[in-house]
């Protein structure tokens, strides 16, 4: 995006535009000269704050969106390392496992806090958590069944929630383009995760979601409501175009996102 | 952002020709409200780019802004159903009973992702690729779960670089909700080489964050299995 560019575009509608960003032109020379000193990542937000100034308005609320994945993050992180502390986890490759997620959920902690904080926000701090939920799983650091349960739903969740604010990122394309690398991350997580229950033989699950099969329970059906979708843009998946696609495999092969409201009231249990 | 710079091009519906034609130009913002004004000049500032030196400038066309994307997807699409229908047609000797149900599992998924594209691209859909195999020996564990890897890590690079070029938010979403798909087939066949390997450094960053990949990157490395000549030199990059 070259920002000279959008400014001199701006300004053939708008002849007032640099009095409207500043009452100098002088502090508009001082923004564009700044950029060698502002991190790449921090530009789009401050694209965002210059017109919200200027017009009153931004286009969307990037640092609430990002914020929001902060929130997410610090419960996984907090999961997954208060879960590393205890002895539940069999050592060897489950430990290992949960180690390398855990290990990637406080870099995106780390991440989002180091953007939040150059885009000029700030960044939730980490909350009390209670893992039982309010005693929905009271065993959650005694019983391994239970911790890979919640893992799972964590992880499935997390994927939806990332998914559903896409959208909202669609105008900041460096917010985006890092939002998606996490998505795909929380979604190989997700994976493995499943993966790992299944091998145990405590669910039948696959890596990928069947219908909306929780193979967890009614507990965390929240979780997975909507996921049993198999038409995509109009377009009926099951047998397409006569092609041998059960509707499981239908399911299976999108998933599906969840707004910001419906993650909300599947994590506040969570939350202490 | 092909869309806009194809508007460009025609001063009936240029940003500047819209305003002038419509109205006085300062009464456009306060008209339009600043909000609309924002996105559209927002898209004027990431202005197509010619891409330089492009070995792929003739065979099929992709086409430009959020088909060409679209086509894009469904060109690689295309590549892993043919894969994985030849993995499970041929299925090597000594497969588990797990092996077996996950690539079958996943050859519906990239067929049911291949046909839902060329629906919803309908004429605007490139004809049928033809892929050229000859680098994977299906008789053999090792080579098949290689190409799988390195398929499943390409297309969630691919679509991750691919949102960024999307200007359609319902397709925006429709990328996002297959990308997890495939992130999954990766962890899954990464799993099967080496349990534990589903995120590891080869594709998770420092920052937690997965691999991205511009168009031309991925065909780069995809072109060594497809066979028909394609042109991505009008997709939009920016």
């Amino acid at each position: 995006m070259n920002l000279i560019n959008l400014i001199e575009e701006i300004e053939k509608v708008d002849s007032n535009v640099y009095d409207r960003l500043s009452p100098r032109r002088k502090a508009m020379k001082t923004f564009f000269n700044m950029g060698s000193k502002v991190a790449l990542a921090s530009v789009p937000f401050a694209l965002g704050s210059m017109f919200k100034k200027a017009y009153g308005q931004t286009p969307v609320d990037l640092i609430g969106i990002l914020n929001f994945a902060l929130t997410l993050e610090h419960l996984e992180f907090c999961y997954y390392d208060r879960a590393c502390g205890k002895s539940i986890i069999p050592s060897g490759a489950a430990k290992n496992a949960i180690g390398t997620i855990r290990d990637h959920e406080r870099a995106h902690v780390a991440f989002l806090t180091s953007v939040i904080t150059s885009a000029g926000g700030t960044p939730v701090k980490a909350a009390k958590y209670d893992f039982t939920a309010k005693g929905t799983f009271p065993d959650v650091f005694t019983n391994y069944a239970t911790f890979l349960a919640v893992a799972q739903a964590f992880e499935d969740t997390g994927v939806r929630a990332y998914k559903g604010q896409a959208g909202n990122l669609i105008s900041s394309n460096v917010y985006l383009t890092a939002a998606l690398q996490i998505h795909s991350t929380e979604a190989r997580h997700a994976a493995h995760i499943r993966s790992m229950r299944r091998a145990a033989g405590f669910a039948m699950v696959k890596p990928w979601i069947t219908g909306k099969d929780s193979g967890i329970g009614p507990a965390a059906q929240a979780a997975y409501d909507g996921e049993e979708l198999a038409t995509q843009a109009g377009i009926l998946i099951t047998n397409i175009n006569g092609k041998d696609i059960p509707v499981e495999a239908a399911t299976e092969s999108f998933d599906e996102p969840l707004t910001k409201e419906q993650v909300t009231a599947i994590v506040t249990p969570f939350f202490a | 952002m092909e869309k806009i710079s194809h508007l460009e091009k025609d001063p009936q519906h240029s940003v500047d020709g819209f305003v002038k034609s419509k109205l006085p130009r300062r009464s456009f913002l306060q008209f339009a409200g600043a909000g609309m004004a924002t996105v559209a000049l927002v898209a004027v500032g990431c202005k197509k780019e010619i891409v330089g030196n492009n070995t792929l400038a003739d065979g099929v066309d992709l086409g430009s802004g959020d088909v060409g994307i679209l086509n894009y997807a469904y060109a690689l699409e295309q590549l892993e159903a043919a894969f994985y229908l030849m993995v499970v047609a041929n299925m090597y000797s000594g497969a588990t009973p797990g092996e077996i149900v996950y690539f079958n599992d996943i050859a519906k998924h990239e067929v049911a992702h291949r046909e839902f594209f060329k629906n919803a691209l309908g004429t605007n859909a490139i004809p049928d690729l033809e892929v050229d195999f000859t680098s994977i020996d299906f008789t053999s564990r090792t080579s098949v779960l290689a190409t799988a890897k390195a398929f499943e890590d390409l297309g969630v690079s691919a679509y991750n670089g691919a949102g960024a070029l999307l200007e359609s938010a319902d397709y925006l979403l429709l990328a996002g909700k297959i990308v997890s798909v495939e992130a999954r087939h990766a962890a899954a066949i990464r799993d099967l080489i080496s349990n534990g390997s589903f995120a590891n450094s080869e594709v998770i960053d420092a920052n937690g964050l997965d691999v991205s990949r511009t168009p031309l990157q991925v065909l780069a490395i995809a072109g060594t299995y497809i066979k028909t000549k394609i042109n991505a030199s009008n997709l939009p990059t920016s």
